[in-house]
């Protein structure tokens, strides 16, 4: 038949593409990434919708403090830069100071988690003390869950990146930069969040 | 850096089971996992359909006991949940696409097999649990849209649990969009255009990035959903100052995409067959792939068309009419496209073709009412009313379920080797269209006079119209017997098939069928034009 190609040279190229492929394993976690993006996204949408067009009862207490959520944001920013770090250490192979740049990071991801529930403690409402609160805690919180999962994964993977049977090397950078990227994204979440929830 | 995506070490045979039982276990095969979202969604099918005759029996007059009126509200939710989310969304995406996909783009398996895997067994235990929830005290009765706050104030338990299993699909579906994104974009064998690929991977393409982009907001929805139902919060209860309208924005944000994510691979199946068996390359290839891409932009800005009812202002309303009403373009399109590609072919009367031909007709009167629904007065006029539900299942029964027919008369002998008994195939059709058309036809008179949908009750007016509407639906139920009969007695003896039966040139059958674990016996043969057949007819001649 015509329309089959059977020449030597693409058959050759076949069967190597068969057996391996490139990694794109970024690729699919990208994608999953812009999925996360538009649940955050419908929650924005609903929290601002609600600021327009459903207005707080008089006397709804509605006053936000800025020192802690600032601080917040300059230590997810850190962190963004801390884990840079460790990416750039692990890939000259020195991995104790890669070590040592995860565990700083995931230590701001904790800070920053402290200071989440030390702002909830001391604000003056609660889940449902009327829809401005229950949208700050589902924003909040529903980012929060996510600063958690990701301190876990970099404790994994500072783990992983031991010296000897540690399996993230300069070799397999995949998980890393995996996690590096989702950070970065949780970071951009953060602070979008921070515009819209604090500083509008 | 390369991964190895040899099916044989990711798989290692020899501690698969054989046979029919490889079926029920965690196989990283993209043909068994396609099968097992076949099978899973056809008993759900059952199910589901089993849900409708109760309806149906209920309305055959206009004031029945056959059940109490909350348990037909139970059963009118179930019926919905199960047909979209565990027969339809599945069935048309996971198990096609699964099956298919990775044959058109020359790879030995999905992108990630493993997730491919993780996507199809949540759904198993999800739908169960839906299921199980009936027996809960208090099953959900809130409708498939689940709108507050009849949601937050009816039983809760089973509203949980249908909240957390729409979730868990939904969880499924994003992860098979994630795999079929990479599949078609990433995994092409060097030299593949996308230009180049069968419609239905476009199709699959343009869905999986509805997917991608909707599914998650639905999913943010009914979390909020749930803190409104268990902690008591208020964000779509007006009684706790929240805004009900915000819940249906954000739910058909999904929800109106979900009818393409559910129609858009049936396009792309139709696409499949109708050349196949009218001998006749598809016609206006390039006019398909922008008419997909163009229905996948218009499909996620339209949502709000829903919503004519709920005090959308007018100038919400001016903009989601013209969007609406644009996207009869691209599908019109796709239309003439299919009707010009049967045009002076060499038609083959068999099941496959006669079930594309029925979508055709079917989808055609699906969509001539659904512009007419994009029109705010006439919106007003029939909101709620049956006929919404008629248009609805014009699309969703008489498109994809047709469709689906139709594939599996198509790809049977792909599969297992033999062919399918036409004579039962043909009876199946003639039952499932005048069925269809009994039942869902007269309901369009319903609707324009007036009779409200989702009422166990209502006037004796409507009583004639409704009785032949579920004579229609006895027939439907009865049209399922010949297709299990044929798909039992054709696996056990069936004809054998061949490889190619109908002579199709896409790439899945020129592999033995059924195919081997790795797709292809040493290297995929290489289809530079899978809609070649007049080329073919001109060389024998």
């Amino acid at each position: 038949m015509t329309t089959i190609n059977s020449s030597k040279e693409i058959q050759k190229n076949n069967s190597e593409v068969n057996e391996k492929h490139d990694d794109f394993r970024m690729f699919g976690l990208i994608t999953f990434l812009i999925a996360d993006g538009m649940t955050f996204a419908g929650f924005f949408a609903a929290y601002l919708t609600y600021k327009a067009v459903n207005p707080l009862p008089d006397g709804a207490i509605y006053e936000l403090e800025l020192p802690i959520p600032t601080l917040n944001t300059i230590l997810l920013l850190v962190s963004s830069a801390t884990f840079h770090k460790a990416g750039k250490a692990l890939l000259k192979d020195k991995n104790p100071d890669a070590q040592k740049w995860l565990f700083c990071t995931a230590f701001l991801g904790i800070i920053f988690l402290i200071c989440q529930l030390f702002e909830y403690f001391h604000l003056p409402f609660g889940l449902t003390d009327n829809l401005f609160a229950s949208t700050f805690y589902a924003l909040t919180g529903f980012h929060g869950l996510h600063v958690t999962l990701g301190t876990l994964m970099i404790l994994i993977i500072a783990w992983q990146s031991r010296i000897n049977g540690g399996r993230v090397t300069s070799q397999n950078m995949f998980p890393l930069e995996a996690v590096e990227l989702y950070w970065h994204f949780v970071d951009g979440i953060w602070v979008i969040l921070f515009i819209i929830l604090y500083l509008l | 850096m390369t991964i190895s995506i040899d099916p044989q070490k990711t798989n290692n045979e020899s501690l698969q089971p054989k046979g029919w039982l490889r079926y029920f276990s965690f196989s990283l095969d993209h043909k068994v996992i396609g099968i097992q979202y076949l099978v899973c969604g056809f008993l759900f099918y059952l199910i589901g359909g089993t849900l409708a005759s109760a309806i149906r029996i209920e309305l055959a007059s206009p004031m029945s006991d056959f059940m109490p009126r909350d348990v037909y509200n139970q059963v009118l939710t179930l019926h919905g949940t199960i047909m979209i989310f565990l027969w339809i969304v599945p069935v048309v995406n996971g198990a096609f696409g699964n099956y298919l996909i990775p044959f058109y783009v020359g790879a030995r398996d999905m992108a990630f097999p493993r997730l491919n895997a993780v996507a199809f067994w949540l759904i198993p235990p999800s739908g169960l649990m839906l299921v199980a929830s009936y027996f809960v005290e208090g099953a959900a009765q809130a409708g498939w849209t689940a709108y507050p706050p009849l949601s937050i104030t009816t039983p809760q338990s089973g509203q949980i649990i249908w909240i957390m299993s729409v979730l868990l699909l939904g969880g499924s579906s994003i992860f098979g969009g994630i795999n079929f994104i990479a599949t078609i974009i990433k995994l092409r064998r060097p030299g593949l255009k996308l230009m180049q690929l069968p419609m239905y991977c476009w199709a699959m393409l343009g869905t999986s990035i509805l997917v991608v982009l909707s599914t998650p907001v639905l999913a943010g929805t009914l979390i909020l959903l749930s803190f409104d139902i268990i902690a008591n919060t208020g964000f779509f209860n007006p009684v706790l100052g929240g805004n009900v309208v915000v819940y249906q924005h954000l739910f058909w944000f999904y929800s109106h995409p979900a009818v393409y994510i559910m129609v858009l691979p049936a396009f792309g199946l139709v696409s499949e067959i109708l050349p196949v068996h009218a001998r006749k390359p598809l016609f206006g290839y390039t006019t398909m792939v922008f008419s997909i891409m163009g229905i996948v932009v218009l499909g996620l800005v339209v949502w709000a068309h829903h919503m004519f009812t709920s005090g959308t202002p007018p100038w919400m309303r001016l903009f989601f009419t013209i969007a609406t009403a644009f996207i009869a373009v691209p599908t019109g399109i796709k239309f003439f496209n299919w009707v010009a590609t049967l045009w002076g072919g060499k038609i083959s009367i068999n099941s496959a073709m006669l079930f594309s031909c029925g979508f055709i007709i079917n989808f055609v009167f699906g969509g001539i009412t659904g512009v007419a629904l994009a029109q705010v007065p006439f919106d007003i006029h029939v909101h709620d009313t049956y006929f919404v539900v008629a248009h609805f299942h014009y699309i969703v029964y008489g498109g994809t379920v047709f469709i689906i027919f139709s594939s599996i008369y198509h790809w049977f002998p792909k599969v297992t080797g033999k062919m399918l008994n036409e004579k039962l195939g043909i009876l199946h059709f003639i039952i499932t269209f005048i069925g269809f058309n009994l039942c869902f036809a007269p309901q369009h008179w319903l609707g324009l006079n007036g009779m409200p949908r989702r009422v166990a009750e209502y006037d004796p007016q409507f009583q004639f119209v409704n009785q032949i509407s579920s004579l229609g639906a006895l027939l439907m139920a009865i049209s399922t017997i010949p297709f299990l009969i044929n798909i039992f007695l054709s696996m056990r003896n069936g004809q054998v098939s061949g490889d190619n039966p109908w002579k199709a040139l896409t790439p899945e059958w020129l592999t033995s069928s059924p195919p081997p674990v790795e797709n292809w016996e040493g290297e995929a043969p290489l289809v530079e034009e899978p809609y070649g057949y007049g080329k073919q007819f001109s060389e024998q001649k």
